[in-house]
């Protein structure tokens, strides 16, 4: 084994250096150059300050704001704590008529006035992944518009179009699933002239 | 499944069609001893280490030995590692100010990166240093990777080899690994996240006031870098806690393929490679067409499972259904960009290689949607299994087919030639026996001690599932998680770190004695009554054998937690 000791010392020291090192300085050096924006975050600006990233969600509550999914991270959107809920599939306290998605239905349906017959979208009642999602369905969008429409008083069809404007599509049409930008919809909204 | 999640599991197969053969190639030539591409470039480097580290690079080892420099090797590792989390608060590259890590819980880290394991009691972006994550975890992800690819390729190499006393050099296989197989394909990996939105900096954030007026930081760090070797080297330790379903690691749809694509092209082309370096492309396809067999049908499983959640749905009139406007599924713990298709994929994909990187949480997967993790570590992940370790577990398991071949027609078995034997059949026992060994042991004590208890998070079979998975995800070095058990206990981190090791290196080394045991055998020429093993039938009994012998073993406990979660769902 003794001889073993030094060759693994100089293979751990020299790896270190090349792959621990080297490896990310230099994709740092050139995602820096090249892809600077996206390296720093994708950042979004509102009129000239930044206001967040295109990929990070925010927790908005104001009605004239789209609202994101629920979020397990710290109190809500904390990028300091990303994370999900891990409630299991059969847990009470996610599921039936105590559990968490009864009452987060109840709130996006008084919010939103959704009479009871009307089922709301899943994304609406369920914690994502990270606790970052930036983004949320299409029926879940056109659930809001009315809302945040009259929280504006702007045109229903004006809130429509900018979250037809704001919704990504499937790459190529075939990969992951259609989102609406909540972010980029709200800075949209803010900016829009009948506000 | 819908025919966008069928369009883009082809696609994803189709890359996969195309690179195996490539990779695979290259693979053999790098280790097969003659010239390889590259050799321009590399040699002179490789020469060189080698030198400072007084190892002749031409000199090859027995495996005895070849197994001595693999632990002196991790042992360096692990300690390096354990250091560097203790020390991180001192050391430069740290903006945003970590502190040391515990001892326990620096342990537990540093025996799960060197194992290949990255199971992590800790949450990234609070605990780890920027420093710690790419010159100390993102090292072991390359090494231990590296490591995987040696002990595959010296296994093969005892299997091809007449009447040789040696089975390869460990320091050249890991310098090789490194520096030829994984760095060019992580440089490019880690260019193309970057490119779709992975950040890579190294900076604590940026600070910024949400549009209602709240504080929120954008994270930095070197995260595209570290995500590119974390999916490649089948590690799946990420930089955030939220892993890959973070916006930061995983930003689109279609990085989430690429990150699925990275995960399985070494894996897959190793297969190829065994085939070329056996000089029978068949023998390699037959190998290849079992793991492809094994991971296509968890594949098609767990989408089909997710795409369902009736309990969400009875909850308060919910809409589950897969319509225009909304993906629909258990969106519980789902990204809104992968939905429940891409996530059941990935989680088919993440648990039948060793990365353990999730994309969703595994905790919140529907009954039998968790089932499919569950059993994909169980078989040992071969469908198609971790870097190297695929491939090695794999060819047990096709002595073990052509042993069981030979019982049934009363003949010596034999593969590739190798005459199996007594020898060779106890290692074959002793690798496939010490993981449920490790696994349904701790897992015992863990639910039937009450301060180990204290740590589920979710009440009935559920709970169960919880310690059952973090004991076969760490033994079978994934380091995916039911992650709300609550794993950084003095308890969880030390038997952890152990069912880690135990994992790893009381199978390396039986692997090894495999090899070096087949090595000195000379070559049989095959006769009318050897059983092929280049054939469609070989590759269905190897699946048969994966599933009897294997998955059998777990089926007491499996029924007792997803089985009758599902029966009360």
């Amino acid at each position: 084994m003794r001889r073993q000791i030094l060759p693994a010392l100089v293979a751990f020291c020299v790896l270190t250096v090349v792959v621990g090192l080297a490896y990310p300085l230099a994709v740092t050096g050139v995602a820096q150059v090249v892809f600077r924006e996206r390296a720093d975050g994708s950042l979004v600006r509102s009129g000239d300050t930044v206001v967040g990233s295109s990929l990070v969600g925010q927790g908005f509550t104001g009605a004239q704001y789209f609202h994101p999914r629920p979020s397990a991270a710290g109190d809500g959107y904390d990028t300091s704590a990303s994370g999900a809920s891990n409630l299991g599939p059969t847990n009470p306290d996610l599921v039936g008529a105590g559990g968490v998605v009864a009452e987060r239905a109840a709130a996006y349906r008084a919010e939103n006035r959704v009479p009871d017959d009307v089922a709301v979208p899943v994304d609406a009642v369920t914690a994502s992944g990270s606790g970052l999602d930036p983004e949320i369905s299409v029926a879940n969008a056109g659930m809001q518009v009315e809302r945040v429409a009259a929280a504006r008083g702007m045109a229903v069809d004006e809130v429509r179009a900018l979250v037809a404007e704001h919704t990504r599509a499937r790459p190529l049409g075939v990969f992951g699933e259609v989102g609406v930008n909540v972010l980029e919809l709200n800075v949209a909204l803010d900016a829009a002239p009948g506000r | 499944m819908s025919g966008a999640a069928w369009a883009q599991l082809g696609i994803l197969m189709g890359a996969l069609a195309m690179s195996t053969p490539l990779l695979g190639s290259y693979i053999a030539k790098v280790f097969g001893g003659g010239s390889a591409p590259g050799d321009r470039i590399f040699a002179p480097v490789e020469r060189t280490v080698l030198r400072i580290c007084r190892v002749d690079p031409d000199a090859e080892q027995r495996w005895g030995v070849y197994a001595l420099s693999l632990l002196a090797f991790s042992a360096v590792s692990v300690l390096g590692l354990y250091l560097l989390q203790r020390v991180q608060g001192g050391l430069p590259v740290n903006p945003t100010g970590a502190g040391g890590v515990a001892p326990l819980l620096s342990f537990n880290t540093a025996a799960s990166f060197v194992t290949n394991t990255n199971w992590q009691n800790y949450a990234g972006e609070t605990t780890m240093a920027h420093l710690t994550q790419m010159a100390g975890l993102a090292v072991a992800n390359f090494t231990s990777a590296a490591m995987g690819l040696g002990v595959a390729i010296a296994l093969v190499r005892g299997l091809t080899r007449r009447e040789s006393r040696t089975i390869g050099n460990f320091w050249v296989d890991i310098l090789k690994g490194c520096l030829r197989v994984l760095l060019p394909v992580a440089f490019a990996g880690a260019l193309v996240l970057v490119a779709s939105g992975a950040v890579q900096n190294l900076s604590a954030g940026t600070p910024v006031t949400t549009l209602e007026g709240a504080e929120q930081v954008i994270p930095g760090g070197p995260v595209a870098s570290q995500e590119s070797i974390k999916v490649l080297g089948t590690n799946g330790g990420g930089f955030f806690n939220a892993n890959s379903a973070h916006p930061f690691e995983n930003p689109t749809p279609v990085t989430n393929v690429v990150q699925m694509f990275l995960i399985l092209c070494l894996p897959f082309a190793l297969a190829w490679a065994f085939g070329l370096m056996a000089g029978s492309r068949r023998q390699g396809a037959a190998v290849l067409a079992a793991m492809v067999l094994l991971w296509a049908g968890s594949s098609l499983i767990a989408p089909a499972m997710e795409s369902r959640a009736p309990l969400l749905a009875a909850s308060a009139t919910v809409d589950v259904a897969r319509g225009p406007d909304s993906a629909g599924g258990n969106m519980e713990g789902k990204e809104l960009r992968f939905g429940p298709e891409a996530s059941g994929l990935f989680v088919a994909t993440t648990t039948g290689t060793s990365t353990g990187a999730v994309d969703a949480s595994h905790d919140s997967l529907t009954p039998l949607g968790g089932m499919v993790p569950l059993v994909n570590m169980m078989l040992g992940e071969v469908s198609p299994g971790g870097v190297g370790s695929g491939l090695y577990g794999m060819l047990v398991f096709a002595i073990l087919a052509v042993f069981i071949a030979g019982l049934m027609v009363g003949r010596t078995p034999e593969y590739l030639g190798k005459k199996i034997e007594t020898a060779e059949m106890k290692l074959v026992v002793v690798y496939i026996l010490i993981v449920p060994v490790v696994v349904l042991g701790f897992a015992a004590v863990a639910v039937l001690w009450g301060p180990a208890r204290d740590s589920i998070s979710n009440p009935g079979p559920h709970g169960l599932s919880q310690v059952v998975y973090a004991y076969t995800s760490a033994a079978n070095n994934n380091g995916s998680a039911f992650a709300g058990l609550s794993g950084n206990t003095d308890w969880y981190n030390i038997t952890l770190g152990l069912a880690m090791l135990a994992g790893r290196f009381l199978l390396m080394v039986p692997v090894l004695a495999i090899a070096g045991s087949l090595a000195r055998k000379p070559v049989v020429p095959p006769t009318a009554g050897t059983f092929p093993t280049g054939t469609a039938t070989f590759a269905l009994l190897l699946v048969a054998v994966v599933l009897v012998v294997v998955g059998l073993t777990y089926f007491p406990v499996l029924s007792l937690g997803p089985v009758v979660e599902h029966l009360m769902s």
